[in-house]
């Protein structure tokens, strides 16, 4: 089993605190994605979108939690069994948790990488597999932590703030 | 630049007609790999790609797309065609290359998007 922190230099301190307490959020909402299910990839994230402008979020902070969130729902529909995205909506930010019913990732940091794809052709056909998945992940969260165990399941959860 | 102007410089056609095709595009990102797309568009823009599947349309619903330019003849499947329509996002095929399709609008002043 590997594990995996990031934080923007401002939220470091939070990262912690803030993923491991478990305040009641505003809401919830959760959604199921489909093996290699390319027709509906991308509603969930959609979804979180909308519930974040309806919820008055600023435009900058809308964008990135949907970017985020976009390529960690591919990385899942193009890389794993099926899997599960849970979004929670706090005042201040905006939760969202994936997790996978594998393969999981032998090494997270070397998935990290730039330019780093394990993704087949029909993936790569659709315009995905670039490598940029997880560093696009990276650029557009405060707060993102991946725990894989290979051949099991990823975990993998973001945290955007509104400011 | 408006929308009209856009089809008649690539000489492409309109997928469909209902759009506003006086809807001035203010600038523009080439790309056929969605992570560079989502990377690199940071405000509304049009966009040239060779990619006809469903995420190329449900990629508007994360970013501001003014619209989606088709190169290299490609058209895509009808039931893209109608994702677009539900979302008003027009539409447009060329026969052009993405380099030749960017070179005219770049020459004919489009801007390239903010990255």
């Amino acid at each position: 089993m590997s594990e995996f922190w990031y934080a923007q230099p401002a939220y470091e301190n939070r990262r912690l605190g803030q993923v491991n307490s478990t305040p009641i959020p505003d809401f919830v909402q959760n959604f199921k994605l489909g093996e290699k299910d390319f027709i509906n990839a991308g509603k969930a994230s959609a979804q979180i979108k909308i519930a974040l402008k309806q919820l008055g979020v600023d435009h900058v902070y809308l964008r990135r939690a949907a970017i985020a969130s976009y390529e960690a729902e591919i990385n899942i529909t193009a890389h794993s069994r099926g899997g599960r995205i849970t979004s929670k909506y706090f005042p201040d930010r905006v939760h969202i948790v994936f997790d996978d019913d594998g393969p999981g990732m032998g090494d997270i940091e070397k998935s990290i990488s730039p330019g780093y794809s394990t993704a087949d052709e029909q993936v790569r056909e659709m315009g995905f597999g670039a490598g940029m998945g997880l560093p696009n992940i990276i650029k557009n969260c405060d707060i993102l932590h991946i725990i894989s165990e290979e051949g099991v399941k990823t975990f993998l959860e973001v945290i955007i703030y509104f400011g | 630049m408006k929308l009209k102007e856009i089809v008649e410089l690539l000489e492409a056609d309109l997928l469909f007609e209902d759009v506003d095709k006086e809807k001035e595009i203010t600038c523009a990102f080439g790309s056929d790999l969605i992570s560079d797309i989502l990377m690199c568009t940071k405000e509304s823009t049009l966009l040239l790609t060779g990619l006809t599947n469903p995420q190329i349309i449900r990629l508007s619903d994360m970013i501001d797309l003014f619209g989606i330019v088709f190169v290299r003849g490609k058209v895509p499947p009808k039931e893209i065609i109608d994702m677009a329509k539900e979302r008003k996002l027009p539409l447009i095929s060329t026969k052009f290359t993405l380099y030749r399709s960017s070179g005219i609008l770049f020459n004919s002043g489009l801007r390239s998007c903010k990255i």
